[in-house]
């Protein structure tokens, strides 16, 4: 019945679509407030300097805009062509924040950028303005709704399973929209977005301060990028940190996996730097490690805000822990099958109009439905995401953060000092600047989604369940077009882009 | 308060608003027969400039539209979207792929360096304009010839034809409806440029877009004809108390009768589209776009209510008549609903700051000034 082929296909073209989308997103959602700021300096100083400043940005803003619109589209359907039993089973709940976003978000960014764009001598300078801010805040609204969409399926809340619909329900959506693991995305997200907006300016402005050229300028716009990103790396730290809080309890094998943690302990270390033993698996007696450098007692602290407490390694969560009373993926997965066994037997029932059987299944069902994805699993050890991926793409990510922080401060400090321009390295790190942030971001992606596989919905129902009944051939046809033709527009985006920068900002 | 509203309340306000959404789409895809225009109405590269602007105002509405109709629908009838978006797969996915091309187009066809050249991109608006607005037609058929799918008990679709829904456009019917679609768009396409564009000092350009108005709906009258009674003989989908489906003689002259509003609603459209053409090609008029715009909405809303209301399945399955969907079976709870509804009563403050920015934009038509040096499409 589970056409593997098919899954492994819809993944790839869920992460290749996903991942193309994310280069230009972070860039919208950073970019927008970047533009936003500059206008303001214009409209408040009334300097054709910074109004110059504020088109150039929002050339290049335009550019990006038009394919992350592109790339967008194609997700918004994904779940239906691709995913439609997912779509089915969990619409009642995953449909509303992606209507919602539409409603209230996406209007505003189409509305005001057509404002933004083609507004300049057409309505007042502050009504301009204003539409610049409602790019910026309906494109962040967007990304709200999103999340809490991805939220969702990280930490299913405020839902419930109707066995008549066979389906799950919502059952509050406040608490769909406030769940921790939301707010922890929508922050850390956001704030992260603005840190790669802040570094394409960066990026752009050290390559004209290495040429020579629009000097004053790349300045005025490196001051108040790096503001910018100081502020923004500061909330990402800290929103990075409450997203890791909130894995520990809501997606433990998560946190497990990217801190490469196989058997779980009190006063557990974080590793700074560290290589994976490429051998180690699950239930094995191998050190995890070839190589590491641990800070210890930092990972009780991060994940259960207590330096002595036990965080659950992976073979304490597949295998079970009874002294940490931590029940096994084994147990559940029994329960799990009981449960479909006992929905199967309820419609049954239903169908043929045996009302008795019907509830006595029902009661069998109720206690065991927690663990119904389970019934679908085929292993304990299928509960382990790649660990090998998460824990270097966390790492990354992490690191450059802690790299940021020290950028920025040197952009501001030298900028404002006016020696920016005598530090060639510092330059060409800035240059380097976007395109590692870049990395970091989608890194971010990758620790996220493949972190929790194999579940599409944690704990309720994994990835092989999801799909739509549809042949590998055909999804594997539509994957190839989309890389051709996202490929294709990206390599358009990349020249246009770098033509407008060569251009410059005289001429606007 | 909305949440004591009962289920089948709640499900035909969202197929209102489904069948809004989805009418406000079919006006505004004046952009994609702009698009379809650009080639023929102009003579040189500057007019060509005109209409591109003029639209490229505009298309983000247009997208957005669509993605909303997508969100909404996904959101008040999951399993309409699962089926038909997971079935129906090749269609859509064709559907889709013209809107991605269409998306950077405008801002990608005259930037320097722009890698294809913007003869590509013109193709690209092109291929969005034609081939994208016909399967849309051709999807919207489907509504009443009914697709090839059957649903099981866990609601997990098979679709029984390997075209994976491009089958629809085999059907004269939905072909049809598709080509209507198509030409209907150029109609209001060649009224909106003419509400839009400064043609001062090139009356020939303007004469040949109100042409076009004219010549436009020409072409789709034997479309919508050919629709319109075949809509009237063919049998239709209906559904009993019980929820039990069966074909129907004559079931959508039956739906128009049984509602009188919704023939209203169709005949009233209809003569506004054609008012908004005389007024176009033969009175000199600038106002068209909006007794077309209107007129256009008016007969999306009654083909949407002809195909989800008075106990007909909006989404009929050929294979499998009991698979086939209602919009009451297809639909989200009652929690959703309700919540959904509550989101939607903003719809009418998102409309308004629509119409505002757009008086704004458009107080004075585009003209050649406006398209000069780096500051247009
Ligand atoms: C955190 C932010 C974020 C994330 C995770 C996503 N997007 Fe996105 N999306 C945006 C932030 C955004 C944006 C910033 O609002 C965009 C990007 C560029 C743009 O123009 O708007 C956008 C554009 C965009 C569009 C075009 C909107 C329009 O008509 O203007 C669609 C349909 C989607 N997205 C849908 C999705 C779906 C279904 C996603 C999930 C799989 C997704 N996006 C992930
Ligand atoms: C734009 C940012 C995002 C990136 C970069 C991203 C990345 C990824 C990656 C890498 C995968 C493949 C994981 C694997 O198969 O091992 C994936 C899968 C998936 N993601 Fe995301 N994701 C993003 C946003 C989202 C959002 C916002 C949602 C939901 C609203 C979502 C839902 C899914 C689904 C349904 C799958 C397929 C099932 C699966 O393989 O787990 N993703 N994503
Ligand atoms: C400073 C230290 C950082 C920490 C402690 C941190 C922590 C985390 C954690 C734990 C997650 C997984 C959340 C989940 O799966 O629910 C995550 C995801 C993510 N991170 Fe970071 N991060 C940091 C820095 C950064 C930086 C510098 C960037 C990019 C410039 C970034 C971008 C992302 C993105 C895009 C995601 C995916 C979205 C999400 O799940 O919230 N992070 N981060």
């Amino acid at each position: 019945m589970v056409d593997l082929g098919m899954v492994n296909w819809a993944r790839a073209q869920f992460a290749l679509t996903a991942m193309y989308h994310w280069l230009f997103v972070p860039l919208t959602l950073g970019l927008s407030f970047l533009c936003a700021f500059y206008e303001t300096i214009y409209v408040r100083t009334g300097r054709e300097e910074w109004k110059r400043l504020t088109k150039f940005w929002m050339t290049l803003f335009g550019i990006n805009f038009a394919i992350g619109v592109a790339t967008g589209i194609i997700l918004e359907f994904e779940f239906g062509t691709n995913w439609s039993n997912y779509s089915w089973m969990v619409g009642d709940i995953f449909g509303a924040p992606l209507a919602v976003e539409g409603i209230v978000a996406f209007f505003l960014e189409a509305t005001f950028f057509a404002v933004m764009f083609f507004g300049w001598d057409r309505v007042s300078k502050n009504f301009h303005l204003f539409s610049t801010w409602m790019v910026a805040v309906g494109s962040n609204l967007s990304a709200l709704w999103i999340l809490v969409a991805n939220g969702w399926m990280q930490y299913p809340a405020g839902m419930a399973f109707n066995p008549d619909t066979v389906r799950f329900e919502m059952q509050n959506f406040w608490e769909v929209l406030f769940s921790p693991v939301a707010m922890a995305k929508f922050t850390h997200t956001t704030s992260t977005s603005f840190m790669v907006g802040s570094f394409f300016v960066i990026t752009v402005s050290c390559w004209y301060l290495l040429k020579g050229r629009h000097i004053e300028m790349a300045k005025k716009s490196i001051v108040v990028a790096s503001v910018f990103g100081i502020l923004s790396t500061c909330y990402a730290a800290w929103t990075g940190d409450e997203s890791a809080f909130v894995n520990a309890s809501t997606q433990p094998m998560k946190l497990a996996a990217y801190e490469g943690l196989y058997d779980g302990e009190r006063g557990a270390g974080i590793v700074a730097i560290g290589i994976l033993n490429p051998a180690k698996q699950p239930g094995d007696k191998l050190d995890p490690f070839a190589f590491e450098m641990k800070i210890p007692g930092l990972l009780s602290l991060l994940a259960n805000r207590d330096l002595n407490s036990f965080v659950p390694g992976i073979n304490d969560l597949v295998y079970g822990n009874e002294q940490e009373g931590i029940v096994g993926v084994g147990t559940m997965m029994e329960k799990g099958k009981a449960a479909i066994g006992d929905l199967t037997a309820y419609k049954a029932a239903k169908k043929s109009g045996d009302e008795q059987a019907a509830q006595a299944a029902l009661a069998r069902f109720t206690p065991n439905q927690p663990y119904l994805g389970y019934g679908y699993l085929l292993s304990p050890e299928q509960t382990v995401p790649p660990v090998a991926t998460t824990f270097y793409t966390f790492h990354i990510m992490v690191f450059f953060g802690v790299l940021a922080l020290v950028l920025f401060a040197c952009f501001l400090v030298f900028t404002v000092k006016d020696s920016i321009a005598e530090h060639k390295g510092l330059l060409w790190f800035g240059v380097a600047s976007f395109f590692l942030a870049m990395l970091a971001s989608q890194s971010g992606w990758v620790v996220a989604e493949v972190g929790r596989q194999p579940w599409a919905i944690q704990g309720l129902m994994p990835v092989n369940v999801a799909t739509t009944n549809i042949g590998a051939g055909s999804v594997q046809t539509t994957f190839f077009m989309f890389l051709a033709v996202f490929t294709l527009l990206l390599a358009a985006e990349i020249k246009i882009m770098l033509k407008q920068i060569k251009i410059g900002p005289e001429g606007l | 308060m909305i949440g004591n509203l009962d289920t089948a309340l709640l499900q035909q306000i969202w197929w209102i608003l489904g069948s809004v959404v989805g009418s406000l789409f079919l006006f505004l895809t004046f952009v994609q027969g702009g698009q379809t225009l650009l080639w023929q109405v102009s003579a040189d590269e500057e007019e060509k400039s005109l209409i591109i602007n003029s639209l490229g105002r505009k298309w983000e509405l247009t997208f957005t539209t669509l993605v909303l109709f997508g969100g909404a629908l996904f959101a008040a009838f999951p399993k309409f979207y699962a089926t038909s978006f997971g079935g129906a797969y090749w269609v859509w996915i064709l559907i889709l792929f013209t809107f991605i091309v269409q998306a950077v187009s405008y801002e990608y066809r005259k930037k320097p360096d722009n890698l294809l050249g913007s003869k590509v991109y013109e193709t690209f608006l092109f291929i969005n304009g034609s081939v994208g607005i016909l399967l849309i037609g051709a999807a919207v058929g489907t509504f009443f010839t009914g697709s090839n799918f059957t649903l099981d008990d866990f609601n997990r679709v098979t679709w029984t034809n390997p075209l994976r829904g491009l089958e629809a456009a085999f059907s004269l019917f939905n072909l049809s409806l598709g080509l209507f679609l198509v030409f209907n768009a150029r109609v209001l396409g060649a009224m909106y440029l003419v509400s839009s564009i400064d043609f001062s000092g090139r009356p020939q350009f303007e004469a040949r877009v109100r042409r076009s108005c004219l010549i436009s709906l020409v072409c789709a009258l034997p479309f919508l004809l050919y629709v319109l009674v075949s809509l009237l003989l063919m049998d239709g989908f209906g559904f009993d108390q019980t929820g039990k489906v069966s074909m129907v003689a004559g079931k959508y002259l039956g739906n128009l009768l049984a509602m009188p509003g919704v023939l209203g609603l169709l005949l009233l459209g209809l003569v506004l589209v054609v008012w908004g053409v005389v007024s176009t090609s033969f009175m000199n008029g600038t106002r068209g776009i909006w007794f077309g715009g209107l007129g256009t909405v008016l007969v999306g809303l009654a083909v949407f209510f002809t195909a989800g209301f008075n106990s007909t399945p909006f989404y009929p399955s050929k294979a499998d008549l009991q698979s086939s969907l209602t919009i009451y079976n297809a639909s989200s709870s009652h929690y959703t609903l309700t919540a959904m509804t509550y989101v939607a009563l903003v719809i009418p403050l998102v409309l308004a700051y629509i119409a505002w920015v757009w008086r704004q934009m458009d107080a004075r038509p585009i003209s050649a000034e406006d398209i000069e040096g780096r500051k247009a499409y």
